[in-house]
């Protein structure tokens, strides 16, 4: 008997989305029905592994909580009832074509659309511009802007789809504050192997659970407290001079002599030479160093000049000097390993140690492939020299008001010991590394928000200064969640965190429509759940709701879906075509761009229809211009369509994807519009990859062969080389703008000091803002959630296989929390901070650093939600802890109100939240609180099965 | 009574070394073997209150040691597929059986009259009824996946063996000296579960290995220390006194 040759039986290829990494899967089916889902051995993520999630897709496209047809809440009935009539998509689409022909025709800044991880923001944001709304974002704000924009700012590219640690080649790999991450298999892969060659992994962490679990180091640390190891680990290095100086003075910016002239409007900026063209979006070669040699400044890279790295030097219009590492180094002078233990908890001698097998691996054992190459200033290598100590970090780091400085501090660490882009350190992956910044902006005036036109510019983008803020002239905010504003300059991504407080709030103004796709903001992808769902609910004296109208699109009945005037059921990634854009975030590897499709190897569920469909619909009868031709007919037919015909600008030969362009798909990144081009990735394993040559893999910030290319192929204007910003002129620049230096845009008064103090062209540590705003004593434990690995980025809280491994959670303490405040392990306790309570069950625990309390997230649910039983562990005894975790701080002496947020990038900093735990004995029923009404499943839902005895081809008749 | 040992005997070898726990062996599992020749396997409450289902193989986790010497354990387990395995003899029907040809564990549905009696026998839990069918269930090393010579070669292997992220599975013959497993096993101090039952459990398990690195203070001075690059030597003016000056012997 054999079962993949049964007639009945046939596979397909595609590509997996149960979390965010994308793994390439061959989908057995049997009559139709999934009978397995496996890894794809060809494709170029997982080479055929797959994870929990992945290999649990059967369960998410046949869950009970799929939803079916487009639904309408009952006139009379609140939100948060989910008491819907089920309508037909033509309704639904005449209602939102209504409605938003209305709002752009007025203001179209009053519709709002904000997304999860959904991984389509290049259409979400091309349909964002075209409307003309500049109120558009996905969860980056929420989830880890700070870990994009501290290493983009700093090197030029950052952790995730963009770069990662070299693990094949790297000795000493150093894993800091992460549970799991996007690139779930191929981290997994990659260390595994790593392990087994003998690499040394030290994991940074206060819990010790999933990757740390096999770190032959765990070093637990206090929560938000990471920038100060990183800067004690930069002080011990820079002190025994075990830091990488010829990376530094050849490939970043250590050696540039900065302008110490206090009353200079050039104060803390680089000199230059008399070069003024500085158009452009490149560092122009026009800096100083000071060389050693002939004891004057010379231009940078100057042929033989062997610059000075520290002093301090006079030029000859008496211009006092000093490179910017002697800036570094007396700025980590007093952040010494016994100042550093004092925050971290980490011993110094353990800092010093740890320093020291950095610096020592990083220059004892340098590999050197036979790679020649050429760098920018044409000086030709043989060989390609790596420093083999790579380091990977995400949410630890970054979900704290103080990580913005703390992930500079990171990526200045890895460059002093010269990994960057470089065999067994970091590597970048295309389309970066980018210009630092990178060269998308947003507009830079309320004006570009205009009545029936696209928004004039990026929603969102990279500032370089402060004439790029998206503010008025009174300097407030164009945006609803004020990103680009003086409140948070470098928001990358958005805030969206902010945007129904803000929105209710009508700060900076109210809004009308707010459309939300896949994003749990009544529950879990919101702070202070509680009181952002009464205001979802909360009416003006008319009876108007605060926030008018409600449009969310989602596959299942979420929690936020309860709040929705209109529901959009959309599809799973089963049964719809996606791509994986160069536009986007695509899966390009270390040695080339790659980017994929999936292709739909079942058929829609129910009328459910890919939000891709919707936004092209839609966009056609709002007739953007993108969408419809110049008669104003649909342009497009449907969204695979759209994705084989849409240019960037017309003519431009650069669309979604970049594999098989040109019209028999000869040509890659650039090329006319292929018809066939989903039928050639389909045939290729839905993917495309091209392998760079091997001159072309590394040092690709100042690779002359690799920017060339890089320009040719249009995934750059400029072949300029980026040199490393170890101080950085950008925050600067800022500074000096709110110290009045400078006649760039300024900050309001108000926010001058909060500029001046955060916006340091070097790494600082500072306590995280909340701990500064709040009683510690009263609240003196760090309370903090992981996602755990079969559940990561997951959108399966139904999936009948995975709510079997995280049905319900608990909160994890030290025994010696227990011992002090008289609990036991498995007691009922009270979670409390400054904003809120939640009651759960606590274990024990000894992989948890003592002052740390933390729970696996979003395991808690809400009361019926996703169609699960009202007796279900998800709400009985599972919680949420964003409840304790506000949007907002405390207002500060001036009676100021700042959203929960890094300064410098509006990052959440939903790490920051201080608690105290204590014993529930004052509990009438044994179930978490809060609790909410039960929510009543969607009209027609699938049946909710008590016995599920699932048979490919047999369960569904 | 010692059986008489098979030729062949197939078996996994985890490795705890790299196991993170990622829980990809247990649902790979679950799905192949649901649509497979072990028919169903059944999930009850699968979206109420304590859901619970068959599992052929489930991921413990637990910590050994005081923090801050704390290790966090992920163990994968499933059945041993024991050389001598305790829940053949007790089984009343014969339903439960272990091949000859390669040595596999298995239970014949038609005989098996779910009386329970293998699953007291098996020191390791390894075995779970299904309440619906009546019939004791576990792993089958995907018997019908291994030999299936539709499949292309290197996909002839358990499911659970193909998904792992982190290879941290290995499976082979632990009868031939030369297959990866019995490498791995000599060679990374491979143990069995409980070998005190003499059950000579086929699994075996690899323990983690720490690599440590020690730095001798040699290390830390160099000749070319790039901060040597930076020191000022400031030279003596040419025109202060010297000893060749006043010194004439």
């Amino acid at each position: 008997m054999s079962e993949t040759s049964s007639p009945k039986s046939e596979v397909k290829t595609t590509t997996c989305y149960m979390c965010a990494c994308r793994c390439g899967i061959k989908v057995t089916l049997r009559e139709g029905e999934i009978r397995y889902i496996e890894g794809n051995p060809a494709h170029p993520v997982n080479k055929g592994v797959l994870c929990a999630k992945g290999a649990s897709g059967i369960m998410k496209q046949y869950s009970p909580a799929r939803l079916t047809k487009p639904l309408l809440r009952k006139p009379n009935t609140d939100r948060g009832d989910a008491d819907f009539e089920e309508i037909s998509w033509e309704r639904a689409f005449d209602i939102m074509e209504e409605r938003l022909s209305n709002i752009r025709k007025t203001d179209p800044k009053k519709f709002a659309l904000f997304t999860g991880r959904d991984q389509m923001q290049a259409l979400t944001g091309l349909f964002a511009k075209n409307y003309g709304t500049p109120n558009y974002a996905a969860h980056g704000g929420f989830c880890s802007v700070n870990m994009a924009a501290g290493m983009i700012y700093t090197i030029g590219g950052s952790f995730w789809e963009f770069g990662g640690p070299d693990l094949e080649r790297s000795k000493l790999f150093i894993m800091i504050g992460t549970a799991e991450d996007h690139s779930s298999n191929p981290m997994k892969v990659a260390l595994s192997k790593f392990k087994r060659n003998g690499g040394r992994f030290i994991s940074i962490n206060p819990v010790r659970t999933g990757y740390s679990a096999i770190a032959d180091e765990w070093v637990p640390i206090k929560p938000g407290t990471d920038g100060a190891l990183m800067l004690a680990l930069i002080h011990e290095i820079i002190k025994l001079g075990l830091y990488d100086r010829e990376f530094l003075v050849q490939y970043t910016n250590s050696a540039q002599l900065v302008n110490l002239d206090e009353e200079s409007s050039e104060y803390g900026m680089f000199l230059r030479t008399e070069i003024p063209e500085e158009e452009g979006c490149f560092d122009p070669q026009n800096k100083l160093w000071w060389d050693r040699t002939s004891n004057r400044a010379v231009v940078t890279h100057t042929e033989d000049a062997d610059p000075r790295l520290m002093g301090e030097f006079t030029l000859d219009d008496g211009v006092n000097v000093k490179p910017a590492f002697q800036l570094l180094k007396e700025r980590v002078e007093d952040y010494t390993p016994e100042w550093a233990e004092g925050i971290t908890g980490i011993s110094a001698e353990d800092i010093r140690r740890i320093a020291h097998e950095m610096g020592v691996t990083a220059r004892d054992q340098k590999i050197e492939l036979p790679i020649s190459w050429t760098d920018t200033w044409g000086k030709e290598h043989d060989t390609v020299v790596g420093n083999p100590v790579s380091f990977h970090a995400m949410r630890g780091l970054a979900a704290h008001s103080n990580g913005f400085q703390a992930i500079r501090a990171l990526s200045i660490l890895m460059t002093i010991l010269g990994t960057i882009d470089r065999p067994g350190g970091f590597r970048h992956k295309a389309p970066f590394p980018r210009p630092i910044p990178p060269c998308a902006k947003t507009p830079n005036t309320p004006h570009a928000v205009q009545p029936n036109m696209p928004l004039d510019g990026m929603p969102l983008g990279f500032p370089a200064e402060p004439d790029d803020l998206f503010v008025g002239d009174d300097g407030k905010p164009v945006r609803i969640d004020k990103a680009f504003s003086w409140e948070h300059p470098l928001s990358a991504h958005g805030l969206m965190h902010n945007v129904i407080t803000n929105a209710w709030k009508g700060d900076p103004y109210p809004i009308d429509t707010l459309m939300i796709f896949m994003s749990n903001m009544a529950w879990n992808s919101t702070m202070n759940t509680q009181d952002v769902r009464k205001m979802l609910n909360d009416k003006n004296e008319d009876g108007e709701y605060k926030i008018p109208f409600l449009i969310v699109a989602d596959a299942f009945n979420s929690e936020t879906v309860a709040y929705a005037d209109l529901v959009l059921p959309d599809t799973t990634y089963l049964e719809r075509h996606d791509v994986m854009s160069m536009l986007d975030r695509p899966i390009s590897e270390f040695e080339g761009p790659a980017d994929s499709i999936r292709v739909p190897v079942v058929p829609p569920f129910g009328e459910c229809k890919p939000f891709q469909e919707v936004l092209i619909e839609l966009g056609s009868r709002l007739d953007l211009p993108v969408f419809v031709n110049k008669d104003g007919s649909k342009k497009y037919r449907d969204y695979p369509d759209f994705i084989t015909n849409y240019e960037t600008e017309p003519g431009s030969g650069i669309g979604f994807l970049a594999g098989w362009r040109g019209k028999g798909g000869e040509k890659f990144m650039r090329g006319e519009p292929n018809p066939n081009q989903w039928e050639m990735y389909a045939k290729n394993d839905c993917f495309y990859m091209h392998e760079l040559p091997k001159s072309y893999q590394y040092m690709r910030n100042w690779n002359q062969g690799y920017l060339n290319w890089s320009q040719k192929h249009r995934l750059m204007r400029y072949a300029e080389p980026i040199l490393i910003h170890v101080y950085s002129e950008v925050l600067q620049k800022f500074r000096l703008a709110a110290q009045g230096k400078t006649d760039s845009k300024q900050p309001p008064d108000h926010l001058r000091e909060r500029v001046d103090t955060y916006f340091d062209p070097l790494p600082f540590y500072y306590e995280p803002l909340e701990a500064q705003a709040i009683d510690k004593h009263k609240y003196p434990l760090n309370a903090i959630t992981q996602r755990p690995m079969a559940m990561y980025h997951a959108w399966d809280s139904q999936n009948a296989w995975l709510r079997q491994i995280h049905a319900h959670n608990y909160l994890y303490v030290s025994p010696q929390l227990g011992k002090k405040n008289s609990f036991e392990d498995g007691d009922w306790v009270w979670v409390e901070s400054v904003w809120g309570k939640v009651r759960c069950m606590c274990r024990f625990s000894e992989a948890v650093e003592p002052n740390t309390v933390w729970t696996w997230n979003a395991i808690g649910k809400a009361k019926g939600a996703w169609n699960l039983a009202s007796n279900a562990n998800e709400s009985n005894k599972g919680f949420l802890l964003n409840h304790v975790i506000s949007e907002e701080l405390p207002p500060n002496s001036k009676n100021e109100v700042f959203s929960n947020s890094d300064p410098v990038t509006g990052q959440a900093a939903w790490y920051d939240v201080r608690v105290r735990v204590y014993k529930a004995d004052d509990q009438t029923t044994p179930e978490t609180f809060p609790q909410f009404n039960a929510m009543q499943p969607q009209p027609n839902a699938p049946k909710r099965r008590n016995w599920l005895a699932y048979v490919a081809g047999k369960s569904r008749k | 009574m010692d059986m008489k040992p098979s030729k062949k005997q197939l078996a996994l070898v985890i490795d705890l070394n790299v196991c993170v726990g990622c829980h990809a062996c247990v649902t790979s599992c679950k799905e192949w073997n649901t649509s497979g020749i072990s028919g169903y396997m059944s999930d009850d409450n699968p979206y109420g209150e304590d859901p619970t289902g068959n599992f052929f193989n489930r991921v413990q986790t637990f910590e050994v040691g005081e923090y801050p010497n704390t290790e966090t354990v992920h163990f994968p387990k499933s059945c041993l597929h024991c050389e001598e395995p305790p829940c053949v003899p007790v089984c009343p029907t014969g339903a439960s059986y272990k091949r000859e040809e390669d040595g596999i564990v298995l239970v014949d549905y038609d005989k098996c009259i779910g009386c329970r009696y293998c699953s007291w026998a098996c020191p390791y839990g390894a075995r779970e009824i299904d309440e619906h069918q009546k019939v004791m269930k576990k792993c089958t090393l995907c018997v019908d996946r291994i030999y299936d010579e539709e499949l292309p070669k290197e996909e002839r292997k358990p499911a659970c063996v193909m998904a792992c992220p982190t290879n941290a599975r290995l499976f082979g013959d632990v009868h031939d000296p030369d297959s990866n497993v019995s490498v791995a096993i000599r060679e990374e101090g491979g143990y069995a579960l409980m070998p005190e039952w003499n059950t000579k459990p086929a699994n075996h398990y690899l323990p983690r290995r720490r690599t440590q690195r020690s730095i001798n203070d040699d290390e830390l001075v160099r000749a070319d220390n790039p901060l040597n690059k930076e020191i000022e030597v400031s030279k003596p003016n040419f025109d202060e006194p010297s000893l060749d000056d006043s010194t004439s012997w």
